[in-house]
Parts: C-alpha cells; structure tokens; sequence
C-alpha cells in the first residue's frame, strides 16, 4: 500500500494528466524517492493506485534509467561517461572511484552508503569530468581525485 | 482496382492495403515478423525492406518499410533490387546476433518463421564473434513454455496479448537490445487468448507447453481439419496426431468464425482425449451382474440382443454429440422417442433462439460480423465465459467507432501503431447486461441486474428504438435511461449488433431480445446482425432435430413406460435432476452408453460402446449462427473403439456404411437440414484422382517402432468417410480448405504460410470458407416470437435468493474440464452472494455454504460479490448434485455447519 | 541595439532574474501587447518573416510547424505545447544554460507559442539531471501565475494557459518529439510512427506542437523587436543568434550567445580559448553526438549556420561542439559514442537494437588490438545500413554520422590499431 503522503504526493500531479495512468512516471520517481528504490512490491502498489496492471507499470519503470528496480545505497553516484567526460577522462575517473570504495559500476559499497551507476551525458560537458550524486553537480573534476566530492555525502 | 508495379509486372490489388500485405497476396516472398494480418503494420522489425521509386521516371527511389507504405494506385516498388534484398538479409543478420542457435532441440523447429526467413534472405554465415546476452525464463502456466533467449523482439506478443486481448498481466521490458517479452514476475498467464502467443511468435519463445509433454515433430503429425468442441462457435482448428494420441490444437483460419485466434479453452482442451482413464474397451454385464470387457461383436450382439428384446426403447442424444451420431440415434428409437439431450429449460431458451435465428428479423452474426459491429448489446450472456473467442470479436468491436478518427486524419486502419496513438484506448458503445462482473467489462458499459430487469432493459430498449414495443410499466429512470443511451447507440451505429444466449435459460430475456431485433430491424436493419451464444458444439444442431426433452424420456423409464435406455455422449448427472436421474436408471432394464469420457452414467452402463472423441471421429456440428461445418478425424480409432454414429448404424436396419449414406439419409428425412450434407466434400471427392493427405509433405514418417516385428511399413489405415488419407502421399494443390490439414508452402514452413491459402489476405479461404449456413437466406418474419415485459425482480417477494448460472471458462465445459492444464486454470467453484445479502443469511466470505434447490442440497464456498445483483445466488456451472437451473429456480442458502 | 537577446540578463553563477527584475527589463512585455492586440495568426505571421528555425536539432520552420496545426471549428478543442528540455544529446548543455539562467524567458515564449497555436496546457518536459534548473523554473512558474500571466483569462485576454512541468526519467530518446509524447503520457519512451505528426495528433491524441528550450526563447524577442531585427542578426541566410557551445580540451569550455554563422575558428579560437597547451585539434563534433565530424584543415572557417554545416556534409545539431585533440584516440572516441547509442536505442526497431551493439562491441575491439582487416567494411556497411529511412527513428542515422565521418577522415588510425594490434594512443592519455 502507497502511504499517505506518497499517495498525497500523486494526487497533487494527478490534474496535471488527461489520464490516470499517464501519472506512471510520476508515480515511480515519488515512490522512490521516499523508498529508495523501487520494489515488487512498490510496482503493485503503484499499479493498484492507478488502476493498472503491475505488468504495465514496471514496464515502464524498466525502460527508464533513472528508476532503480534494484536496491542502492544511501546516495547513487551517477558518473557521466559520454563523450565530452571521456575525453576528459572519466574512465580514470571510475578507476579512481572503483579503487577508492572498491565498487564498479553498478554496485554498492558494503556499507551501503553509494552506489556507483554510469549516466548518459549530464550537460556539464564544460565541466567534464562530471559527476552528480542527490541534486548535486561535481566538475571538472581531477580523475586521480574523483572520491573528492563524495565527503559532503555521509 | 488499384494497380501497382512490382520489379515491372504490373498487378491489380484490394484497395486499402499496404505493399506487404499486397506483395504476399500476390505470392511474393517478401520476409516480414512484426507485421501480422490481424495485428496490422507496427514498422519495428524493418525486415521487408523494398525499394520504392516516385514513378517510372524515378530510377533511384528509396527504401521503405512495405508494411508502412500504403500500396496506392500507381506504386512502383521493387523487391529484388540488391540494396534492399541486402539490407533483409542484414536484418536477420542482426536478429541472429543474440539468437541461440537452438534450432536442433527448439521445439518450434521446422515450423518457424524465422527459420524460413533466414532461409528466405540468404543470410548463412556467421560474422558476429561477441557473446551473446542471455535472459533467464519464466514459468507461466500450465499453457505456454517460455524460452525468451530465441527471442527476435518483434513486439508481436505484446501487441497481441495486450493491445488486442486486452490482457494486463503481461509486457515489454527494459530497453535497448535488453528488452525482455514476459511478466513482471512468474506466474500463469491470465489473459484467457495467451495459447494464441504460440502462433503470433515468429519463433521458438512461446511454445504449446502441452505438445511439449508429449513432444513430435511437427512435420511428422498426422492432421484433420477439425471443429472445436469447447463452445458453440465452431472454431476451425487442426488436430494433430501422432502414435494414437492428439498432441495439440492449432488454429485453422476461417474467415467468418475465429479469423487468426483461438482461445485457451478450444486450444488446450484436447487433452481429454488423451486421458487415461478414458474407456476405450465395450463392456457388457453379465447375468450376474458385472461388467466386463468384451468385444466389439459380441457388445454390438449384446445391444442388438437388448434392442429386440426391449419393452420400449427411449434414447438421449446429445448436444456434444456430431449431427451424424444423433440422427442415427434418432433412427434407432424413432423420432418421439429420442431426445436431443439439452436439459429442458435450455432446450426451450435454445428453441426459441433458433427460432428467433432462422426466422427473425436480423440475419445471425459471424464472428466477424460481431468483430466489425460498431454499437453492441448483449443481452443475458457472458460470453467471456460460455463463448470466449467471441469475447475477443467482441474487444475489436469496442474499437470500430473510435477508429473512425483514424480514418478522418487519413491514416489507414492496418497501421496499428498510428492508429492506436491517435485513439489512445477510447472505446466505443458495448453494452452489457449480465448477473454480475464479466471478463468485458474493463471496456464494456455493464448493466447488472436479475433475468427479469435484464429482459426488461431489452424490453425498453425496443420501445426507445421506435416501432410497435410499448414502453416498459412501472419503468425507473436509471433503468430507462439506460435503455434510452443503448438505443440510441444501436440507431446511430453503422452496424449495431445484438448478441444474446441461452446462459440464463430465460425464455423473457429471449424474448427481449427479439424485440431489440425487431425494433432495431425497422429503424437500422439494414447491416444489423443478431448475434446467439448457445450452450455446447452442436446444440443447434441437437435442436434442429428436435424430440423431446431428456426429463420426459427418463419419467417414462421411471415409470416403467419403457425399459431400455440408449444414452449417447451425454453425462446426464450435468443436465437433470439427480433424483430424476436416479430413479430412471433404477428403473431401467438395460442402459446402453455409448461416449468417450468416463462419465458416471457409463459407470451404470449394462452395455458400453467406447465412441471416438473429436479426434477419433469425423461428423458435422452446427455453430451458434446455424453454420453446420464437418470436423474429421486425426487419428484412426484404436483396438474397438469406433464413431458413435457407424455403431448406431450397426443396430439399426439402415445400410449405412459410411458417413455420407447418413447424411443423404438425413438429407432426405430433413430438407431443412440437408445443406448439413454440403459442409464438405464427401468420401468420394478426388483431386487428379487423389485424396487430401494428412501428413506434410515433408513427413519423416518412416519409424524403426515396429522393426522388432516387421521391417515393412504397415499399409495406412483406410479411411472410407472422407477424402482424407492417413498418409502423407495425395492431392498436392488447391485441396479444398474444409479438407485442409495443414498449411505449407514452399520456403513457408510455418502457419504464416496461410497467406498462400486465402483468395486475400484476412479475406476468404482460397476456395471459398467451409461449411454452411443452414439460415442463411430464411423468409424473415419480423413478427415473430412477440412477448411483453416482465414485473421487475423483487427480492423481498420471492421464496429465498433467486439461483443463476455462473459460468467459467475454463470450469463450465465438459470436456476442456476433462484435459489437465485447462482444469488447472478451472476457477474454484463457488457460490456468489452480494455481500449484504450474505449477511442477511448469516454467511461469511470464503465460508461454507448450503444450497438447497428443488429438494437438493449441496455445499459450496462462499464468495461475496459486490457486483452481483440483489436477491440472487451465482452458482457454478457445472452444479454437482443439484438439479439443472430453469429461469424461476430458487434456492436456499444457509451457513454450511 | 540588441545583439544578444538570450543571454542578455544571463549572469553565470548568480541567481536568475526573478519576477521583478525580469519585468524590469521589458520581460512579459510581449505577452502583454501580444494578447491584447494581436491574432494567434499574427503571431505566427511575425515568426514566420522571421525565419526562426528550431533549435532542437533539425532547424525545421518553427511558424510552419505552428501552422500545421488544426484550427476553426471542426479541430479538436484541446491542443497542447510540449517544451523539449530533454537535453541529453552528449555534447550538449545549452538549454540548460537558458533555463537556470532565465527561466522566465522560456516561460514568456511558451505563453506566446501557446497563444498562436491555441493550446491552453503547455508542460515543460525536463531531464531528471537538471534539479537546479528545476528549482528555478518551478519558482518562476509559481511567479508568473502571481503576476497574472499564467493562468484564466491571461490580462484580461480571454486566453488562458497553464504550464507543468514535468520531470522526466531519463532516456536519450525521450528528446525524440513522439517518443516524448509517450514519456508524457507515462508510457514506455518509444518513438511513434509519423505520419500523424504531433501537430495533428500527438499528446494524448490531440494536435501538439513539440519545440526546443532555445527555440521557445526567441519567440518573446522577435514579438518584441520585430523580424527584421531578428534577420539582421544572423550572419548569414539564417537568422538571429545562436547558443554555441565548446567541451573537450580546449582553454575554456563554455556557451556563447554568437550571431547564426559565426566561424568554427571564432568559435574556438576567440569564444573557446583555443586548444589547451600541448594539444592539437584534429577534428570536432559541431552539434552534438549525432552529427559528422568537421576537421580543421577544411572547415575552420565554416559558418555555423544551419545551410553551411550541412554543404560541408555535417548539420549544425544543437551547436554544442565537441572537440577531438591529436592525444585522444578517435576509435576510442567512437566506440565511447557507440557506447552510450546502444544503451539509450529504445530497443523498438532491429537495425538500432542490434546494430549498434554489434558496432559497438566492433570498436571496442578494434580500439583493444583485437580488430580485423574486415571490421572495417562491416563498420562502413553498418552506417548505410543505419541511415535515415531504414530504422523507425532519426536515432540511430544519427549515430551514424559521427562514424562515418570518422572512417573517412581518421582511416588512418582504424587502420593502424588493426595493423598493430593495440591503441596508438595508449600511451597518450
Ligand atoms: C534521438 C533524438 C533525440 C532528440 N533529443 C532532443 C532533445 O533533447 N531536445 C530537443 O529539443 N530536441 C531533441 N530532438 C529533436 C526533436 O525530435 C524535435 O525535433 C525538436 O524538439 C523540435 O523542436 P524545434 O523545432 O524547436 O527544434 C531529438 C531528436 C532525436 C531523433
Ligand atoms: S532507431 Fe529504432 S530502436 Fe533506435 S531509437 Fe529509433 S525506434 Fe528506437
Ligand atoms: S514487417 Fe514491416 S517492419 Fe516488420
């Protein structure tokens, strides 16, 4: 079951739709920011509050990149490696991240406390190498140093 | 006639259609996967690549995507140029990428569209050197296998599961070349069409799960053009056959009736005939009073023997049973002595619905008719339950009136990825009026209401449709502001259909209905079509017939009237009264059965006569629309089994040796039933002097199973009723579609290959679609079957909860009951109470239940349905135990102790 | 005169002008004497002498896109603009430049496209990636609907619109116009079939018009300053300025308000810095990751303009450059660019699905000394069986090009990991 103010959070977007279940989206990214992820369980609750079949939405949910259908850490890197970051070298970047919390992509540290994903180009493409982790933005950053900004993370 | 141009040789094609669907009608091989006839045009395999030029001065013209272009007047299109054939050839080249390979144990291998196609663009070698990306497979149900890493992600089976069956339990998944075709977590497949996935997968993903069990080549099954027998819709199917057992059901196209589909019931349900507990042996008691095996001979000796010593022979035929079968049995007792089989209340509904078909008002509705309707009303049936392919018609009909935006912006109909864009889910009038929920209502606009207020929508929508219906007493606003929108959409329509059934055995519902008929008839007839539901294969065809009713011929043998019972393909405990039944039997001297399931009237058999199934048996069922169509046999009986019918044959004086010398006997005692005859071609048709195979061509057939005894090929068995041979050996070309046993065509080895096998595609079967219609060209009488509005339901003033049938699809039938996986897919049954009457009679939900009818009495769980009308009780169909409903039957329902 | 109206009240790493200081400097302006005194029609009439094209990436005629959409009697009542703030073309960060920095332009020309086009919902559809530029166009959002230009009967004009902003889940191809229908609408972002284009039948089924961040910006400028003024400020046949940007190594990656055709050379020697110290350029991406490649010994002194860039056998995309220097290899670079097409293809269509991959694991390689002599001509095959019309979106076309460009203008390095089995360059970076 969706909790109150997750549902709250939902309807407040709902006149902003012609239809209920064009809220899919939407749905997903509340539910996950109060829970973290998004769960089986979370996909039926979301499809029961909108009148769809679970099958529906977490086919949905499995086309984005930006909804995690498995669980992370307290925060999730997410390190740019389009081109412009590549140039400037995030894959030393990574390397750098990988020594430092001993995670590649796609993994969480034991601690539970990062999780390290790719993204698809940030826009920070002048101030690559970027990463972000919450709604913050890192770059340039120093590859040999890419763990630099995660302190500000606990 | 537009004309186009393919590769310089011009053509005249059907208006409307798009390059593929022109290039394969003419007999092009141009591959394709995503674009399927039914499903329309989707563009996202880009495997039929052609190249298009502007007009013949354009000699450098582009490549599209055939099934995205429309084929125009004037189209200039090549297929064999070398750009496009490369690119094809790329296609499969990429699809094969992540493809496994697995053809050797793939169980759709050689019967694969992709297989073929691979073939077709010549792509041979191998150039990708990478790993490949596996997917982990699902369970999901007892149906279907699922092996997703043959997957060539053409979208086919979620367009067809979920934008055409309206299934919600099942999608697409992930994205890039990472997209995963299955369900969110394992579990069966609700939708109740999901069989159909076999066939829409152009490969090996979705495979028959219950051929899998007893696995054969496909290009080594024997098959026959066969009629289901799950319903009354007479779906066309192939049964396929090998080493004495049918080993699945496939669909045969049929233009008016299933088209590309079958459902889960017609196509899983076979396996009744492969039960083991299925008497195969005759039996005969002995003066002592046991049963035990005999010979056919002696059984047939024993029956004669009884026969003549008989003081009065009565005989219950059976709505299950061919047309063939219960004519013989009406033969043997004579016409006021054999009865039809259908339980008395719904022999009368049956009666007066096929009164109402072959003399009303309305011409009966085809499936397709129902499919392209544009405003429906059903009125007192579930057909989601009791006739589901028409359920899937039904879900194409909803769409008919909202796609007419997608023809103003000028988008053609078979570009489905456009047109459901543009119509984003809307659905047009379906109307419904049932008991309770149905398996539609997700887009139907449900009434729900008892019989009586059921007939009473029927009776105001007539009288708002206009003409001679005067308006309904006592009427309330909701109600007739119902029936006003209903009749208002029926008028408005371009081709309204009324569809109604014999589920509720209601007479008043009927009735209704044939006043909707009537008065739609006068103000929109023109294309308006009267759609029936009935209850079994061939209940139309049982009533046509006609005699009286089982009750009647049982109270005889009850009171002694006559002695000797013959009981052809008819459980009885289903369809009478148990204390009925049991007096009769008491009663009787000698019970003669003849069936093929173990039912428990074979069990107090004195003489049992094992029959053929659908697959053993060749014999005519008459469809819901009066559609009588030839079913034939699979396989050849086994030991002493044989056709209901040529036992009957055997005790009566009759020569009849074979099917056709019944049906010219038929002919002759039955004008109105003689067109029965014409359903097929009879034994003596021939091709160049040759019969239709059942095999393929490409049967392998020769086996090493009898080397230890012979090293000769055992001659095939004869087959004297059709012109079918068991033998891969016979008439190559133009084998009439109703003798047709499979689909194959050169470089086409799978059921796409149909395209070769229409006059068009989605049009009619080359040679014109089988069977015929028994209606078809009646004098309508617009009078007929007058009555008038019932009072409405009163619950307080009736004796206890009005009982009414609830049916499931895959409970209520017989025989699909009788095969495994579909039983279980069967629901619990239960007894459905609204929940304030639940606790009006102190029951609970999921508690025990007792239901006491007519004197009977039987426990059921208990299920609170909100959506079920006040003052009644849903039970089951089948009932066990209790006495078949009649339209007034009450019961009462009290907690189970 | 004006000479840079986008970027004019842009101050990097300050606060964006609020209601106040927008208004101050002649902000809503245009709505205000738009709506009193003008037609949907004139509107569009303005745009059209103005010759705006879209920003987006293709450069097609904004006011005949406008026009394409139903209107009188038999349309459908309910039309809607879709602002494109997907931005997520690697390379490419200039409408985020435009929105954090002035949020309440976009919204002034959104209002203006509204109106000429008859939608009374407009939504802003923006990345998940940008939360600051969410922020800021959420509380100019709630500022305009105080001031009275959002909202019922806009000042007193009868019109009325409201604009949502909506926040995507991130997928490249939710940029493409259709497949952002289908985000909207919170379905899976695959791409739809055209025709029907959206200005005829899109959001929701009903006549939507799809236009870029940079694109909508202009709108208010060209009401308020006329076509003329619009026309004289580009350098070439196009008009107005343009939103170019710079990333890889040169001196100072950036965005620059230029007139439309300014040169490659300007751009990165004048705006850029040039190269950083001790690099050289060997080539640049001019629009974003799915343009050609351009070299500095043909086309330094191309004008970036849209008819220019397209002489020269690349487009001028969205205008974000990305450079390519002599240390960085160019089959790594690719196979990078391979890398992020074959996770964002929408997996609708085989040529993209499977195509890409198998490039990209090509590249990667050839880029590790494992490639062959024939890689190469199954690469070359792979770009004309990619190109426009043989898969169901401009997607993988235009993946394509910076491919095909590559294998002309850098063979030579193709060539010589194959021969030598390793990276030249593996020692450079
Ligand atoms: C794969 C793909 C991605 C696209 N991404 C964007 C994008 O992020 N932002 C954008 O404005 N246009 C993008 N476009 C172009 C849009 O489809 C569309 O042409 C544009 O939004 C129209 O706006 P305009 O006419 O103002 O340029 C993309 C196109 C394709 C094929
Ligand atoms: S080219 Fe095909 S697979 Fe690729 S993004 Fe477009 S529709 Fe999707
Ligand atoms: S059949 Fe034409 S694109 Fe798939």
């Amino acid at each position: 079951m969706l909790s109150d103010s997750e549902r709250k959070a939902i309807e407040a977007e709902l006149p902003l739709y012609e239809r209920r279940r064009s809220l899919c989206i939407e749905a997903l990214k509340i539910v996950q920011e109060h829970r973290g992820w998004v769960s089986d369980e979370a996909v039926a609750d979301i499809a029961e509050f909108l009148e769809m079949g679970a099958d529906e939405v977490d086919s949905v949910a499995t086309f984005y990149n930006r909804i995690h259908r498995r669980e992370t850490g307290r925060h999730v890197i997410y390190l740019c490696d389009s081109v412009s970051c590549w140039v400037m070298g995030c894959d030393r970047a990574r390397d750098r991240l990988r020594e430092k919390l001993g995670i590649g992509f796609g993994e969480t540290t034991p601690d539970g406390r990062f999780t390290l994903l790719p993204i698809a180009c940030l826009g920070a493409c002048d101030r690559a190498p970027a990463l972000m982790v919450g709604d913050e933005l890192y770059g340039p950053l120093d590859p040999g140093k890419a763990e630099e900004p995660l302190e500000n993370h606990e | 006639m537009p004309t186009i141009h393919i590769d310089g040789t011009a053509h005249s094609i059907p208006a409307g259609v798009n390059l593929l669907h022109a290039a394969l009608q003419l007999g092009y091989d141009l591959p394709y996967f995503c674009w399927h006839p039914a499903l329309g045009s989707v563009g996202a395999c880009r495997q039929c690549a052609v190249r298009q030029y502007r007009d013949e001065k354009d000699e450098h013209g582009q490549i599209v995507m055939a099934c995205m272009v429309p084929a125009a007047d004037g189209t200039r299109c090549s297929i064999a140029d070398t750009e496009a054939a490369e690119f094809r050839a790329s296609v499969i080249e990429w699809l094969m990428t992540n493809h496994p390979h697995d053809c050797p144990v793939c169980d759709e291998g050689g019967e694969c569209h992709l297989q073929d196609m691979t073939v077709m663009t010549g792509h041979c070698s191998r150039r990708h050197r990478f790993p490949k990306r596996t997917f982990r497979n699902q369970f999901l149900g007892p149906f279907i296998n699922h092996e997703m890493n043959r997957c060539i992600q053409c979208y086919r089976c979620t367009r067809f599961y979920n934008d055409y069956a309206g299934g919600t339990d099942f999608g697409a998944f992930g994205a890039h070349n990472h997209v995963y075709f299955g369900r969110h977590t394992d579990g069966v497949l609700e939708n109740e069409f999901s069989g159909n996935l076999i066939e829409v997968c152009p490969t090996g993903v979705f495979t028959d799960k219950t051929l899998k069990r007893h696995y054969t080549r496909k290009w080594d099954l024997e098959s026959a053009p066969s009629v289901c027998t799950h319903c009354s819709l007479g779906c066309n199917t192939f049964a396929g056959a090998r080493y004495g057992a049918v080993r699945r059901i496939l669909n045969r196209y049929h233009a008016a009736i299933n088209g590309y589909f079958l459902c889960d019931r017609g196509r899983f349900g076979y396996e009744h005939a492969n039960r083991g507990d299925r008497p195969r042996q005759p039996l005969v008691r002995d003066k002592e009073g046991t049963t035990h095996p005999a010979a056919a001979a002696e059984a047939l000796k024993a029956a004669s023997d009884a026969l003549a010593a008989a003081k009065g022979v009565v005989a219950v035929g059976s709505p299950r049973a061919s047309l063939e079968a219960n004519y013989a049995l009406r033969a043997l007792a004579g016409s006021d002595r054999y009865s039809p089989g259908i339980a008395s209340a719904e022999a009368d509904a049956a009666a007066v619905l096929v009164e109402l078909l072959r003399d009303g008002p309305l011409p009966p509705a085809s499936l397709r008719d129902v499919e392209h309707a544009d405003a429906i009303f059903v009125l007192g049936e579930d057909p989601a339950a009791s006739a589901p392919r028409m359920a899937l018609s039904l879900r194409q009909a909803a769409r008919q009136q909202p796609l007419e935006s997608v023809d103003k912006l000028g988008i053609p109909r078979w570009y489905d990825r456009a047109a459901r864009d543009i119509i984003q889910g809307a659905t047009g009038p379906l109307h419904t009026a049932w008991t309770h929920a149905t398996r539609l209502d997700d887009i139907a606009c449900p009434f729900r209401g008892a019989p009586a207020d059921i007939a009473r929508l029927g009776f105001a929508v007539a009288h708002h449709l206009g003409g001679d219906t005067p308006p309904v007493a006592d009427i309330d606003e909701a109600l007739d502001n119902r029936a006003k929108e209903i009749a208002e959409a029926l008028r408005a329509a371009r081709r309204p259909a009324v569809v109604t059934g014999t589920g509720l055995r209601s007479r008043r519902v009927l009735l209704a209905a044939a006043a909707v008929a009537r008065a739609l008839a006068r103000v929109n007839g023109e294309n308006a079509r009267l759609g029936a539901v009935f209850g079994e294969a061939n209940t139309v065809g049982a009533a046509l017939l006609g005699g009286p009713s089982p009750e009647e011929l049982l109270e005889a043998v009850a009171a002694g009237k006559a002695d000797t019972l013959v009981v052809l393909e008819n459980d009885l405990t289903r369809r009478v009264d148990p204390a009925l039944l049991r007096r009769a039997l008491e009663a009787a001297r000698c019970v003669i059965v003849l069936d093929y399931v173990a039912t428990p009237v074979v069990d107090r058999a004195d003489i049992f006569l094992p029959a053929g199934s659908f697959a053993e048996s060749d014999g005519t069922l008459v469809n819901h629309e009066g559609r009588a169509q030839r079913s034939f046999q699979a396989l050849p009986h086994d030991g002493d089994g044989r056709e209901s019918w040529r036992w009957l044959a055997a005790l009566t004086d009759s020569p009849w040796d074979a099917l056709d010398d019944i049906l010219r006997a038929l002919a002759e005692a039955r004008p109105d039933l003689a067109a029965a005859a014409d359903a097929a071609p009879g034994a003596d048709f021939r091709l160049n002097g040759r019969k239709a195979p059942r095999s393929p061509r490409r049967y392998s057939g020769r086996t090493a199973q009898l080397a230890d005894r012979t090293m000769h090929e055992p001659r095939p068995p004869d087959d004297p009723d059709s012109a079918l041979a068991f033998s891969m050996e016979g008439a190559a070309k133009q084998v009439p579609p109703s003798l047709l046993s499979h689909y194959w065509s050169p470089g086409w080895n799978s059921v796409q290959s149909l395209t070769r096998f229409q006059e068009e595609i989605a049009g009619a079967c080359r040679g014109g679609d089988p069977g015929t219609r028994l209606f078809a060209g009646a004098e309508n009488k617009p009078a007929a079957l007058a009555g008038s509005p019932p009072r409405p339901f009163d619950p307080a003033a009736v004796p206890g909860l009005l009982a009414v049938p609830a049916f499931d699809v895959f409970a209520s039938d017989e025989l699909a009951a009788l095969s495994p996986p579909v039983a279980e897919r069967a629901a619990v049954p239960v007894c459905r109470l609204h929940p304030e009457d639940a606790a009006a009679h102190g029951i609970a939900d999921d508690t025990d239940a007792g239901i006491i009818l007519n004197g009977a009495s039987a426990v059921l769980r208990a299920r609170l349905d909100p959506t079920l009308a006040r003052g009644l009780v849903a039970l089951p169909v089948p009932m066990p135990g209790l006495p078949p409903l009649a339209d007034d039957t009450y019961a009462t329902v009290r907690p189970a102790s | 005169m004006i000479r840079r109206p986008l970027t004019a009240l842009i101050r990097p790493g300050e606060p964006p002008p609020g209601l106040r200081d927008y208004e101050a400097a002649d902000g809503y302006a245009a709505v205000r004497g738009t709506l009193k005194d003008l037609q949907p029609g004139d509107v569009i009439d303005r745009v059209k002498e103005a010759g705006l094209r879209g920003r987006g990436g293709a450069g097609f005629q904004t006011a005949m896109k406008w026009g394409f959409v139903p209107q009188g009697e038999d349309a459908p009542r309910r039309k809607y603009l879709v602002c494109n703030a997907d931005e997520m073309e690697p390379g490419t960060f200039k409408d985020r430049y435009l929105m954090e920095g002035n949020p309440h332009q976009l919204i002034e020309g959104m209002i203006l496209a509204a109106f000429a086009i008859g939608a009374e919902v407009a939504y802003i559809f923006l990345r998940d990636e940008y939360p600051l530029a969410a922020k800021r166009l959420r509380a100019a959002l709630a500022e305009a609907r105080d001031g009275g230009h959002l909202g019922k009967d806009i000042h007193g004009s009868g019109f009325n619109l409201d604009i949502h902003l909506h926040i995507s889940a991130g997928r490249y191809i939710c940029g493409e116009e259709t497949a952002l229908l289908n985000a909207l609408e919170g379905k899976r972002a695959v791409p739809r079939a055209k025709p029907p284009f959206p200005p005829v039948a899109g959001l929701w089924g009903k006549p939507t018009i799809v236009n870029n961040v940079e694109t909508l910006c202009y709108v208010p400028h060209i009401l308020r300053h006329g076509a003329e003024w619009f026309r004289g400020l580009g350098k070439g046949r196009d008009g107005g300025t343009k939103l170019y940007g710079a990333s890889g190594r040169v001196r100072h990656p950036g965005i620059w308000e230029l007139p439309m055709g300014t040169t490659m050379r300007e751009i990165i020697e004048d705006h850029a810095g040039g190269m950083r110290e001790g690099y050289r350029l060997r080539g640049v991406i001019p629009g974003g990751a799915s343009t050609d490649f351009l070299v500095p010994e043909e086309h330094m002194d191309l004008p970036m303009d849209f008819e220019s860039v397209q002489k020269a056998g690349s487009r001028l995309g969205t205008g974000t450059m990305i450079i390519l220097d002599d240390k960085t290899c160019p089959v790594g670079m690719l196979r990078n660019l391979q890398l992020f097409f074959s996770r964002e293809s929408c997996g609708w269509c085989t040529p993209c699905r499977d195509g890409i991959p198998w490039i990209e694991k090509t590249l990667a390689a050839i880029e590790a000394g494992d490639g062959r002599e024939e890689d190469i001509a199954l690469l070359h095959a792979h770009t004309r069986l990619l190109g426009p019309g043989r898969t169901f979106c401009a997607f993988a076309p235009g993946a394509m090009e910076p491919l095909q460009s590559a294998l002309r203008y850098f063979e030579d390095d193709f060539r010589r990991h194959i021969t030598e089995h390793r990276c030249p360059y593996a020692n450079g970076r």
